[in-house]
Protein backbone atom coordinates (compact mmCIF):
# COMPACT_ATOMS: atom_id res chain seq x y z
CA UNK A 1 0.00 0.00 0.00
CA UNK A 2 1.27 3.45 -0.89
CA UNK A 3 2.11 5.58 2.15
CA UNK A 4 2.03 2.47 4.37
CA UNK A 5 4.78 3.91 6.54
CA UNK A 6 2.77 7.09 7.04
CA UNK A 7 -0.24 5.01 8.10
CA UNK A 8 1.88 3.28 10.73
CA UNK A 9 3.16 6.62 12.03
CA UNK A 10 -0.35 8.07 12.06
CA UNK A 11 -1.55 5.15 14.15
CA UNK A 12 1.29 5.66 16.62
CA UNK A 13 0.45 9.35 16.73
CA UNK A 14 -3.15 8.55 17.64
CA UNK A 15 -2.02 6.19 20.39
CA UNK A 16 0.34 8.85 21.76
CA UNK A 17 -2.39 11.49 21.70
CA UNK A 18 -4.93 9.34 23.49
CA UNK A 19 -2.39 8.24 26.08
CA UNK A 20 -1.23 11.80 26.73
CA UNK A 21 -4.74 13.18 27.13
CA UNK A 22 -5.94 10.20 29.16
CA UNK A 23 -2.98 10.38 31.54
CA UNK A 24 -3.32 14.15 31.86
CA UNK A 25 -7.06 13.75 32.54
CA UNK A 26 -7.51 16.88 30.43
CA UNK A 27 -6.66 18.24 27.01
CA UNK A 28 -8.04 18.36 23.50
CA UNK A 29 -8.32 14.96 21.81
CA UNK A 30 -10.90 15.83 19.11
CA UNK A 31 -8.91 18.44 17.23
CA UNK A 32 -5.66 16.59 17.76
CA UNK A 33 -6.99 13.39 16.21
CA UNK A 34 -8.53 15.25 13.27
CA UNK A 35 -5.12 16.68 12.34
CA UNK A 36 -3.09 13.47 12.60
CA UNK A 37 -2.72 12.74 8.89
CA UNK A 38 -2.02 16.40 8.06
CA UNK A 39 0.73 16.68 10.66
CA UNK A 40 2.11 13.24 9.82
CA UNK A 41 2.32 14.14 6.15
CA UNK A 42 4.02 17.43 6.94
CA UNK A 43 6.65 16.05 9.28
CA UNK A 44 7.36 12.78 7.44
CA UNK A 45 6.86 13.69 3.81
CA UNK A 46 6.53 17.34 3.00
CA UNK A 47 8.74 19.40 5.25
CA UNK A 48 12.49 19.59 5.15
CA UNK A 49 13.07 18.92 8.81
CA UNK A 50 15.49 16.33 10.05
CA UNK A 51 16.98 18.46 12.79
CA UNK A 52 14.85 20.92 14.80
CA UNK A 53 17.82 23.30 15.07
CA UNK A 54 18.89 23.30 11.43
CA UNK A 55 18.63 26.85 10.09
CA UNK A 56 17.41 25.62 6.75
CA UNK A 57 14.50 23.62 8.11
CA UNK A 58 10.93 24.29 7.09
CA UNK A 59 8.77 25.65 9.90
CA UNK A 60 5.48 24.41 11.25
CA UNK A 61 3.26 26.74 13.27
CA UNK A 62 0.38 25.13 15.13
CA UNK A 63 -1.96 28.09 15.09
CA UNK A 64 -4.67 25.94 16.67
CA UNK A 65 -2.47 25.55 19.72
CA UNK A 66 -4.94 23.40 21.64
CA UNK A 67 -3.95 20.64 19.22
CA UNK A 68 -0.67 20.48 21.15
CA UNK A 69 -0.85 16.67 21.59
CA UNK A 70 -0.68 16.09 17.84
CA UNK A 71 2.41 18.31 17.61
CA UNK A 72 4.10 16.69 20.61
CA UNK A 73 3.31 13.34 19.15
CA UNK A 74 4.94 14.27 15.84
CA UNK A 75 8.04 15.54 17.65
CA UNK A 76 8.19 12.21 19.51
CA UNK A 77 7.82 10.13 16.35
CA UNK A 78 10.51 12.30 14.73
CA UNK A 79 12.78 11.57 17.67
CA UNK A 80 13.14 15.29 18.50
CA UNK A 81 11.79 14.74 22.01
CA UNK A 82 11.61 11.67 24.22
CA UNK A 83 8.53 9.49 24.39
CA UNK A 84 9.12 9.38 28.12
CA UNK A 85 7.45 12.78 28.22
CA UNK A 86 4.06 11.29 27.32
CA UNK A 87 2.87 11.03 30.91
CA UNK A 88 3.89 14.60 31.70
CA UNK A 89 1.42 16.47 29.47
CA UNK A 90 -0.19 19.32 31.40
CA UNK A 91 1.55 18.32 34.63
CA UNK A 92 3.57 20.64 36.82
CA UNK A 93 7.16 21.28 35.62
CA UNK A 94 6.48 19.64 32.25
CA UNK A 95 7.89 20.64 28.89
CA UNK A 96 4.58 19.57 27.44
CA UNK A 97 2.49 22.58 28.34
CA UNK A 98 -1.26 22.55 27.76
CA UNK A 99 -0.57 24.78 24.76
CA UNK A 100 2.82 24.77 22.99
CA UNK A 101 5.65 26.74 24.58
CA UNK A 102 8.61 27.28 22.25
CA UNK A 103 10.89 28.16 25.15
CA UNK A 104 10.26 24.92 26.98
CA UNK A 105 10.25 22.40 24.17
CA UNK A 106 12.71 22.04 21.28
CA UNK A 107 10.91 21.62 17.97
CA UNK A 108 8.05 23.95 18.86
CA UNK A 109 8.51 26.86 16.47
CA UNK A 110 6.06 29.32 18.05
CA UNK A 111 4.19 29.64 21.30
CA UNK A 112 0.50 29.43 20.48
CA UNK A 113 -2.77 28.73 22.21
CA UNK A 114 -4.65 31.97 21.92
CA UNK A 115 -6.44 31.42 18.63
CA UNK A 116 -5.99 33.48 15.53
CA UNK A 117 -2.34 34.43 15.95
CA UNK A 118 -0.38 31.66 14.24
CA UNK A 119 -0.87 32.80 10.68
CA UNK A 120 0.61 36.22 11.43
CA UNK A 121 3.58 34.57 13.14
CA UNK A 122 4.04 32.29 10.14
CA UNK A 123 3.83 35.30 7.81
CA UNK A 124 6.55 37.04 9.80
CA UNK A 125 8.81 34.05 9.41
CA UNK A 126 8.02 33.84 5.69
CA UNK A 127 8.76 37.55 5.20
CA UNK A 128 12.07 37.19 7.01
CA UNK A 129 13.07 34.20 4.88
CA UNK A 130 12.22 36.12 1.70
CA UNK A 131 14.23 39.07 2.91
CA UNK A 132 17.24 36.81 3.40
CA UNK A 133 16.68 34.99 0.10
CA UNK A 134 16.25 31.72 1.94
CA UNK A 135 14.24 28.78 0.68
CA UNK A 136 12.66 27.79 4.00
CA UNK A 137 8.94 27.20 3.71
CA UNK A 138 6.41 27.86 6.44
CA UNK A 139 3.31 25.80 7.16
CA UNK A 140 0.56 26.96 9.49
CA UNK A 141 -2.22 24.67 10.70
CA UNK A 142 -5.47 26.50 11.43
CA UNK A 143 -8.72 25.30 12.89
CA UNK A 144 -11.87 25.96 10.90
CA UNK A 145 -13.48 27.52 13.97
CA UNK A 146 -10.30 29.51 14.49
CA UNK A 147 -10.81 31.44 11.27
CA UNK A 148 -13.65 33.26 13.03
CA UNK A 149 -10.88 35.33 14.62
CA UNK A 150 -10.52 38.64 12.79
CA UNK A 151 -6.75 38.58 13.04
CA UNK A 152 -6.67 35.58 10.68
CA UNK A 153 -8.03 37.80 7.94
CA UNK A 154 -5.56 40.58 8.67
CA UNK A 155 -2.86 37.98 8.18
CA UNK A 156 -4.58 36.56 5.11
CA UNK A 157 -4.45 40.01 3.53
CA UNK A 158 -0.80 40.46 4.39
CA UNK A 159 0.36 37.14 2.90
CA UNK A 160 -1.32 37.92 -0.35
CA UNK A 161 -0.17 41.57 -0.40
CA UNK A 162 3.45 40.49 0.01
CA UNK A 163 3.10 37.57 -2.43
CA UNK A 164 4.26 35.04 0.13
CA UNK A 165 4.53 31.88 -1.91
CA UNK A 166 6.66 30.33 0.81
CA UNK A 167 3.68 30.05 3.12
CA UNK A 168 0.99 27.39 3.16
CA UNK A 169 -1.97 27.43 5.49
CA UNK A 170 -3.77 24.17 6.14
CA UNK A 171 -7.27 24.35 7.56
CA UNK A 172 -8.28 21.38 9.68
CA UNK A 173 -11.86 21.45 8.45
CA UNK A 174 -13.67 19.20 10.90
CA UNK A 175 -16.74 21.41 11.07
CA UNK A 176 -16.92 21.53 14.86
CA UNK A 177 -15.95 23.90 17.61
CA UNK A 178 -16.55 23.92 21.36
CA UNK A 179 -20.16 25.06 21.26
CA UNK A 180 -21.20 22.90 18.32
CA UNK A 181 -21.19 22.96 14.51
CA UNK A 182 -19.18 25.87 13.08
CA UNK A 183 -22.10 27.06 11.03
CA UNK A 184 -24.48 27.00 13.99
CA UNK A 185 -22.09 28.98 16.17
CA UNK A 186 -20.88 31.41 13.50
CA UNK A 187 -20.96 30.67 9.80
CA UNK A 188 -17.51 30.15 8.33
CA UNK A 189 -18.60 28.90 4.92
CA UNK A 190 -17.90 29.39 2.13
CA UNK A 191 -14.32 28.98 3.35
CA UNK A 192 -12.87 28.44 -0.12
CA UNK A 193 -14.44 31.57 -1.59
CA UNK A 194 -13.28 33.68 1.34
CA UNK A 195 -9.64 32.67 0.92
CA UNK A 196 -9.87 32.98 -2.83
CA UNK A 197 -11.23 36.50 -2.41
CA UNK A 198 -8.29 37.30 -0.15
CA UNK A 199 -5.90 36.38 -2.94
CA UNK A 200 -4.91 32.89 -1.89
CA UNK A 201 -4.63 29.84 -4.10
CA UNK A 202 -7.20 27.40 -2.68
CA UNK A 203 -6.75 23.64 -2.73
CA UNK A 204 -9.19 21.12 -1.28
CA UNK A 205 -8.19 17.79 0.14
CA UNK A 206 -9.33 14.83 2.18
CA UNK A 207 -7.44 15.45 5.39
CA UNK A 208 -7.34 11.78 6.32
CA UNK A 209 -6.16 10.47 2.96
CA UNK A 210 -2.42 10.63 2.29
CA UNK A 211 -2.83 10.42 -1.49
CA UNK A 212 -5.21 13.34 -1.41
CA UNK A 213 -2.86 15.29 0.84
CA UNK A 214 0.07 14.47 -1.43
CA UNK A 215 -1.84 15.75 -4.43
CA UNK A 216 -2.66 18.95 -2.56
CA UNK A 217 0.90 19.64 -1.40
CA UNK A 218 2.28 18.83 -4.86
CA UNK A 219 -0.20 21.26 -6.43
CA UNK A 220 0.90 23.87 -3.92
CA UNK A 221 4.47 23.61 -5.19
CA UNK A 222 3.37 24.65 -8.66
CA UNK A 223 1.87 27.94 -7.44
CA UNK A 224 4.26 30.87 -7.55
CA UNK A 225 3.85 34.41 -6.35
CA UNK A 226 0.98 33.87 -3.94
CA UNK A 227 0.12 32.12 -0.69
CA UNK A 228 -1.87 28.90 -0.76
CA UNK A 229 -4.35 27.32 1.58
CA UNK A 230 -5.24 23.64 1.73
CA UNK A 231 -8.73 23.14 3.08
CA UNK A 232 -8.50 19.64 4.45
CA UNK A 233 -11.80 17.96 5.23
CA UNK A 234 -11.42 16.02 8.44
CA UNK A 235 -13.45 14.33 11.15
CA UNK A 236 -13.05 15.56 14.70
CA UNK A 237 -11.91 12.70 16.93
CA UNK A 238 -10.96 10.59 13.87
CA UNK A 239 -9.89 7.04 14.65
CA UNK A 240 -11.78 6.79 17.89
CA UNK A 241 -15.34 5.80 17.01
CA UNK A 242 -17.09 7.23 20.03
CA UNK A 243 -15.34 10.58 19.63
CA UNK A 244 -15.85 10.99 15.90
CA UNK A 245 -17.73 14.10 14.82
CA UNK A 246 -18.75 15.00 18.35
CA UNK A 247 -18.12 18.53 19.63
CA UNK A 248 -18.22 17.18 23.19
CA UNK A 249 -14.77 15.62 22.59
CA UNK A 250 -13.17 18.98 21.81
CA UNK A 251 -11.64 19.32 25.23
CA UNK A 252 -12.33 16.25 27.35
CA UNK A 253 -10.17 13.32 28.39
CA UNK A 254 -11.39 9.72 27.97
CA UNK A 255 -12.13 7.69 31.09
CA UNK A 256 -10.04 4.57 31.78
CA UNK A 257 -12.64 2.38 30.09
CA UNK A 258 -13.03 4.69 27.10
CA UNK A 259 -9.26 4.85 26.77
CA UNK A 260 -8.94 1.04 26.73
CA UNK A 261 -11.67 0.77 24.13
CA UNK A 262 -10.04 3.44 21.99
CA UNK A 263 -6.62 1.80 22.17
CA UNK A 264 -8.17 -1.59 21.32
CA UNK A 265 -9.86 -0.02 18.36
CA UNK A 266 -6.63 1.50 17.12
CA UNK A 267 -4.89 -1.83 17.62
CA UNK A 268 -7.46 -3.48 15.43
CA UNK A 269 -6.92 -0.99 12.61
CA UNK A 270 -5.42 -2.18 9.34
CA UNK B 1 15.80 72.55 21.73
CA UNK B 2 12.22 71.40 21.61
CA UNK B 3 11.64 68.21 19.71
CA UNK B 4 9.17 65.33 19.90
CA UNK B 5 10.43 61.95 21.06
CA UNK B 6 8.87 60.39 17.97
CA UNK B 7 11.18 62.53 15.82
CA UNK B 8 14.12 61.09 17.70
CA UNK B 9 12.74 57.62 17.06
CA UNK B 10 12.79 58.27 13.32
CA UNK B 11 16.38 59.46 13.52
CA UNK B 12 17.45 56.48 15.60
CA UNK B 13 15.83 54.15 13.08
CA UNK B 14 17.83 55.76 10.31
CA UNK B 15 21.02 55.04 12.25
CA UNK B 16 19.91 51.47 12.88
CA UNK B 17 19.17 51.03 9.18
CA UNK B 18 22.80 51.78 8.46
CA UNK B 19 24.30 49.94 11.41
CA UNK B 20 22.30 46.77 11.77
CA UNK B 21 21.07 44.78 8.77
CA UNK B 22 18.86 42.66 11.03
CA UNK B 23 16.65 45.57 12.00
CA UNK B 24 13.29 45.60 10.24
CA UNK B 25 10.45 48.05 10.78
CA UNK B 26 6.72 47.45 10.65
CA UNK B 27 3.97 50.01 10.77
CA UNK B 28 0.19 50.01 10.57
CA UNK B 29 -0.60 52.87 8.21
CA UNK B 30 0.78 55.61 10.44
CA UNK B 31 4.37 55.75 9.23
CA UNK B 32 4.31 59.48 8.61
CA UNK B 33 3.16 60.16 12.15
CA UNK B 34 5.18 57.50 13.96
CA UNK B 35 8.25 58.54 11.91
CA UNK B 36 9.01 55.01 10.77
CA UNK B 37 8.81 56.65 7.34
CA UNK B 38 12.38 57.81 8.05
CA UNK B 39 13.50 54.18 8.04
CA UNK B 40 11.52 53.48 4.90
CA UNK B 41 13.37 56.28 3.11
CA UNK B 42 16.75 54.67 3.67
CA UNK B 43 15.86 50.95 3.85
CA UNK B 44 12.60 50.42 1.94
CA UNK B 45 13.25 46.70 1.51
CA UNK B 46 13.24 46.26 5.28
CA UNK B 47 10.10 48.29 5.89
CA UNK B 48 6.71 46.57 6.01
CA UNK B 49 3.38 48.30 6.15
CA UNK B 50 0.73 45.88 7.41
CA UNK B 51 -2.18 48.21 6.86
CA UNK B 52 -4.66 49.19 9.54
CA UNK B 53 -4.20 45.94 11.44
CA UNK B 54 -2.42 46.31 14.77
CA UNK B 55 -2.91 42.73 15.90
CA UNK B 56 -1.29 41.57 12.68
CA UNK B 57 1.44 44.19 13.16
CA UNK B 58 2.55 42.54 16.38
CA UNK B 59 1.97 38.96 15.25
CA UNK B 60 4.01 39.47 12.08
CA UNK B 61 6.78 41.15 14.06
CA UNK B 62 6.83 38.12 16.36
CA UNK B 63 7.36 35.77 13.42
CA UNK B 64 10.16 37.94 12.07
CA UNK B 65 11.84 37.90 15.48
CA UNK B 66 11.62 34.10 15.59
CA UNK B 67 13.35 34.05 12.20
CA UNK B 68 16.21 36.17 13.58
CA UNK B 69 15.21 39.73 12.75
CA UNK B 70 15.03 42.65 15.18
CA UNK B 71 11.62 44.10 14.41
CA UNK B 72 10.51 47.56 15.50
CA UNK B 73 6.72 47.67 15.33
CA UNK B 74 4.99 51.02 15.53
CA UNK B 75 1.56 52.50 15.84
CA UNK B 76 -0.07 54.93 18.22
CA UNK B 77 0.15 53.77 21.84
CA UNK B 78 -3.62 53.39 21.99
CA UNK B 79 -3.60 50.77 19.25
CA UNK B 80 -0.18 49.19 19.79
CA UNK B 81 -0.62 48.59 23.51
CA UNK B 82 -4.40 48.65 23.55
CA UNK B 83 -5.70 46.92 20.45
CA UNK B 84 -2.81 44.46 20.26
CA UNK B 85 -2.42 43.85 24.00
CA UNK B 86 -3.14 40.17 23.98
CA UNK B 87 -0.88 39.51 20.99
CA UNK B 88 1.93 41.29 22.81
CA UNK B 89 1.24 39.29 25.95
CA UNK B 90 0.94 35.83 24.44
CA UNK B 91 2.89 35.89 21.22
CA UNK B 92 5.72 38.33 22.03
CA UNK B 93 6.33 38.46 25.78
CA UNK B 94 5.52 34.87 26.77
CA UNK B 95 8.22 33.43 24.49
CA UNK B 96 10.41 36.49 25.18
CA UNK B 97 10.75 37.40 21.53
CA UNK B 98 13.04 40.16 20.40
CA UNK B 99 10.27 42.53 19.33
CA UNK B 100 10.51 46.28 20.01
CA UNK B 101 7.20 48.04 20.22
CA UNK B 102 7.73 51.76 19.69
CA UNK B 103 4.39 53.38 20.44
CA UNK B 104 3.95 57.03 19.59
CA UNK B 105 1.23 59.55 20.44
CA UNK B 106 1.00 58.31 24.01
CA UNK B 107 -0.84 60.23 26.71
CA UNK B 108 -3.13 63.24 26.64
CA UNK B 109 -0.76 65.32 24.52
CA UNK B 110 -2.05 63.61 21.39
CA UNK B 111 -4.28 66.64 21.76
CA UNK B 112 -7.06 67.40 19.34
CA UNK B 113 -7.82 63.78 18.39
CA UNK B 114 -9.35 63.35 21.81
CA UNK B 115 -9.96 60.54 24.27
CA UNK B 116 -10.23 57.71 21.74
CA UNK B 117 -6.58 58.30 20.80
CA UNK B 118 -5.15 59.24 24.20
CA UNK B 119 -3.53 56.18 25.74
CA UNK B 120 -3.28 56.77 29.47
CA UNK B 121 -3.29 53.09 30.44
CA UNK B 122 -0.49 51.75 28.26
CA UNK B 123 2.26 51.76 30.90
CA UNK B 124 -0.05 49.86 33.20
CA UNK B 125 -0.87 47.31 30.52
CA UNK B 126 2.72 46.80 29.43
CA UNK B 127 4.41 46.67 32.81
CA UNK B 128 1.95 44.03 33.97
CA UNK B 129 3.33 41.59 31.42
CA UNK B 130 6.22 39.34 32.51
CA UNK B 131 9.45 39.63 30.45
CA UNK B 132 8.54 43.11 29.24
CA UNK B 133 10.85 46.13 29.48
CA UNK B 134 9.00 49.46 29.54
CA UNK B 135 10.78 52.71 28.66
CA UNK B 136 9.27 56.20 28.69
CA UNK B 137 11.90 58.73 27.57
CA UNK B 138 11.89 62.29 28.85
CA UNK B 139 13.20 64.06 25.78
CA UNK B 140 14.45 63.46 22.26
CA UNK B 141 18.03 62.84 23.37
CA UNK B 142 16.96 60.13 25.77
CA UNK B 143 14.50 58.73 23.23
CA UNK B 144 17.13 58.28 20.55
CA UNK B 145 19.48 56.48 22.91
CA UNK B 146 16.66 54.35 24.29
CA UNK B 147 15.80 53.15 20.80
CA UNK B 148 19.41 52.28 20.05
CA UNK B 149 19.81 50.48 23.39
CA UNK B 150 16.56 48.61 22.88
CA UNK B 151 17.93 47.30 19.60
CA UNK B 152 21.02 46.03 21.41
CA UNK B 153 19.22 44.18 24.18
CA UNK B 154 17.61 40.79 23.73
CA UNK B 155 13.89 40.55 24.48
CA UNK B 156 10.68 42.53 24.19
CA UNK B 157 10.69 46.28 24.84
CA UNK B 158 7.87 48.80 24.91
CA UNK B 159 9.06 52.34 24.18
CA UNK B 160 6.55 55.08 24.88
CA UNK B 161 6.88 58.13 22.64
CA UNK B 162 5.02 61.38 22.32
CA UNK B 163 3.58 63.53 19.60
CA UNK B 164 4.30 66.90 21.14
CA UNK B 165 7.60 68.74 21.13
CA UNK B 166 9.35 68.59 24.49
CA UNK B 167 12.20 70.71 25.79
CA UNK B 168 15.58 69.02 26.18
CA UNK B 169 16.27 67.75 29.65
CA UNK B 170 19.66 66.38 28.66
CA UNK B 171 22.60 67.48 26.56
CA UNK B 172 24.60 65.44 24.09
CA UNK B 173 26.88 64.08 26.82
CA UNK B 174 24.05 62.15 28.42
CA UNK B 175 24.51 58.38 28.63
CA UNK B 176 21.26 56.46 28.84
CA UNK B 177 21.23 53.12 30.58
CA UNK B 178 18.15 50.83 30.58
CA UNK B 179 16.86 50.32 34.11
CA UNK B 180 18.92 53.06 35.71
CA UNK B 181 17.10 56.07 37.13
CA UNK B 182 18.75 59.47 36.88
CA UNK B 183 19.02 62.04 39.66
CA UNK B 184 18.63 65.39 37.93
CA UNK B 185 18.62 67.66 40.94
CA UNK B 186 19.77 67.24 44.52
CA UNK B 187 17.52 67.96 47.48
CA UNK B 188 16.43 66.40 50.76
CA UNK B 189 13.05 67.97 51.58
CA UNK B 190 11.09 65.77 49.17
CA UNK B 191 11.68 63.74 46.02
CA UNK B 192 9.88 64.18 42.73
CA UNK B 193 10.03 61.03 40.64
CA UNK B 194 8.90 61.75 37.11
CA UNK B 195 8.78 60.04 33.75
CA UNK B 196 8.35 61.11 30.14
CA UNK B 197 7.42 64.70 29.46
CA UNK B 198 6.62 65.24 33.15
CA UNK B 199 10.35 65.26 33.84
CA UNK B 200 10.66 68.80 32.52
CA UNK B 201 7.63 69.81 34.60
CA UNK B 202 9.30 68.23 37.64
CA UNK B 203 12.42 70.31 37.06
CA UNK B 204 10.34 73.46 36.74
CA UNK B 205 8.48 72.54 39.94
CA UNK B 206 11.74 71.99 41.81
CA UNK B 207 12.90 75.43 40.74
CA UNK B 208 9.69 77.06 42.01
CA UNK B 209 9.99 75.13 45.29
CA UNK B 210 13.62 76.12 45.63
CA UNK B 211 12.65 79.78 45.38
CA UNK B 212 10.36 79.13 48.34
CA UNK B 213 13.13 77.46 50.30
CA UNK B 214 12.12 73.87 49.65
CA UNK B 215 14.82 71.70 48.08
CA UNK B 216 13.22 68.83 46.18
CA UNK B 217 15.25 66.06 44.66
CA UNK B 218 14.28 65.24 41.06
CA UNK B 219 14.64 61.75 39.63
CA UNK B 220 13.88 60.66 36.09
CA UNK B 221 12.60 57.11 35.92
CA UNK B 222 12.75 56.47 32.18
CA UNK B 223 12.64 52.70 32.61
CA UNK B 224 9.44 51.86 34.40
CA UNK B 225 10.20 48.19 34.16
CA UNK B 226 12.56 46.88 35.40
CA UNK B 227 12.39 49.82 37.78
CA UNK B 228 15.45 51.20 39.58
CA UNK B 229 14.51 50.21 43.13
CA UNK B 230 17.75 51.45 44.66
CA UNK B 231 17.38 55.06 43.61
CA UNK B 232 13.75 55.09 44.83
CA UNK B 233 14.48 53.51 48.21
CA UNK B 234 17.46 55.79 48.73
CA UNK B 235 15.27 58.81 48.00
CA UNK B 236 12.61 57.56 50.40
CA UNK B 237 15.17 57.11 53.16
CA UNK B 238 16.83 60.47 52.61
CA UNK B 239 13.81 62.67 51.89
CA UNK B 240 11.01 60.72 53.61
CA UNK B 241 8.33 61.76 51.15
CA UNK B 242 7.77 61.32 47.44
CA UNK B 243 5.75 62.79 44.61
CA UNK B 244 5.37 60.90 41.35
CA UNK B 245 4.51 62.60 38.07
CA UNK B 246 3.42 61.00 34.83
CA UNK B 247 1.29 61.69 31.79
CA UNK B 248 -0.66 58.51 32.45
CA UNK B 249 -3.46 57.32 34.67
CA UNK B 250 -2.58 57.33 38.35
CA UNK B 251 -3.71 53.71 38.27
CA UNK B 252 -1.01 51.25 37.25
CA UNK B 253 1.71 53.56 35.96
CA UNK B 254 4.86 55.05 37.46
CA UNK B 255 3.07 56.11 40.66
CA UNK B 256 1.86 52.59 41.26
CA UNK B 257 5.26 51.14 40.45
CA UNK B 258 6.93 53.45 42.97
CA UNK B 259 4.33 52.57 45.60
CA UNK B 260 4.96 48.88 45.03
CA UNK B 261 8.68 49.33 45.59
CA UNK B 262 8.22 51.42 48.71
CA UNK B 263 5.47 49.43 50.38
CA UNK B 264 7.64 46.34 50.16
CA UNK B 265 10.74 47.96 51.59
CA UNK B 266 10.43 51.44 53.06
CA UNK B 267 6.94 52.99 53.12
CA UNK B 268 6.81 56.77 53.11
CA UNK B 269 4.00 59.15 52.08
CA UNK B 270 3.58 59.33 48.30
CA UNK B 271 1.48 61.79 46.33
CA UNK B 272 0.74 60.87 42.74
CA UNK B 273 0.39 63.42 39.96
CA UNK B 274 -1.25 61.84 36.93
CA UNK B 275 -4.56 61.53 35.14
CA UNK B 276 -7.17 60.98 37.84
CA UNK B 277 -8.95 57.86 36.57
CA UNK B 278 -10.79 59.72 33.85
CA UNK B 279 -10.72 59.89 30.06
CA UNK B 280 -9.20 62.84 28.26
CA UNK B 281 -10.79 65.00 25.58
CA UNK B 282 -9.94 67.13 22.56
CA UNK B 283 -7.87 70.22 23.00
CA UNK B 284 -4.44 71.77 22.62
CA UNK B 285 -1.85 69.63 24.41
CA UNK B 286 -0.87 72.44 26.75
CA UNK B 287 -4.51 73.15 27.59
CA UNK B 288 -5.02 69.49 28.34
CA UNK B 289 -1.98 69.29 30.60
CA UNK B 290 -3.34 72.23 32.52
CA UNK B 291 -6.92 70.99 32.75
CA UNK B 292 -5.87 67.52 33.85
CA UNK B 293 -3.43 68.81 36.46
CA UNK B 294 -0.21 67.75 34.81
CA UNK B 295 1.87 70.91 35.21
CA UNK B 296 4.76 72.11 37.33
CA UNK B 297 2.23 73.97 39.47
CA UNK B 298 0.40 70.71 40.25
CA UNK B 299 3.67 69.06 41.18
CA UNK B 300 4.54 71.98 43.47
CA UNK B 301 1.21 71.61 45.29
CA UNK B 302 1.63 67.85 45.56
CA UNK B 303 5.11 68.37 47.02
CA UNK B 304 3.83 70.71 49.68
CA UNK B 305 1.11 68.23 50.63
CA UNK B 306 3.63 65.42 50.66
CA UNK B 307 5.88 67.34 53.00
CA UNK B 308 2.91 67.99 55.32
CA UNK B 309 2.15 64.26 55.31
CA UNK B 310 5.64 63.33 56.42
CA UNK B 311 5.52 65.89 59.22
CA UNK B 312 2.35 64.36 60.66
Amino acid sequence: MKHENLCVIAKNMRRNILTMVHDAKSGHPGGSLSAVEIVTYLYFKEMNIEDPTDENRDRFVLSKGHGAPVLYSALMEKGFISKDLIGTLRQINSKLQGHPDMKKLPGVEASTGSLGQGLAIANGMALAFKLDNKDNRVFALLGDGEIQEGMIWEAAMLASHYHLDNITAIIDHNGLQIDGRNNDVMTVEPIDKKWDAFGWHVIKADGHDFESLEKAFEERKTIKGKPAVIIADTIKGKGCSFMEDKAAWHGKAPSDEEYCNAMDELGRCE
Amino acid sequence: MAKATREAYGEALKKLAAENPNVVVLDADLSGSTKTSEFKKVAPERFFNVGIAEQDLIGTAAGMAIAGKIPFASSFAMFAAGRAYEIIRNTVAYPKLNVKIAATHAGLTVGEDGASHQAIEDISLMRGIPNMTVINPADSIEAEQAVLKAAEMQGPVYIRLGRMNVEDVYDENYKFEIGKGVELKKGNDATIIATGLMVQEALKAAKILSEEGIEARVINIHTIKPIDKDIIIKAAKETNTIVTAEEHSIIGGLGSAVLEVLSDVYPVPVKRVGVLDTFGESGKPTDLLEKYHLTAKDIVEACKEAIKLKQK
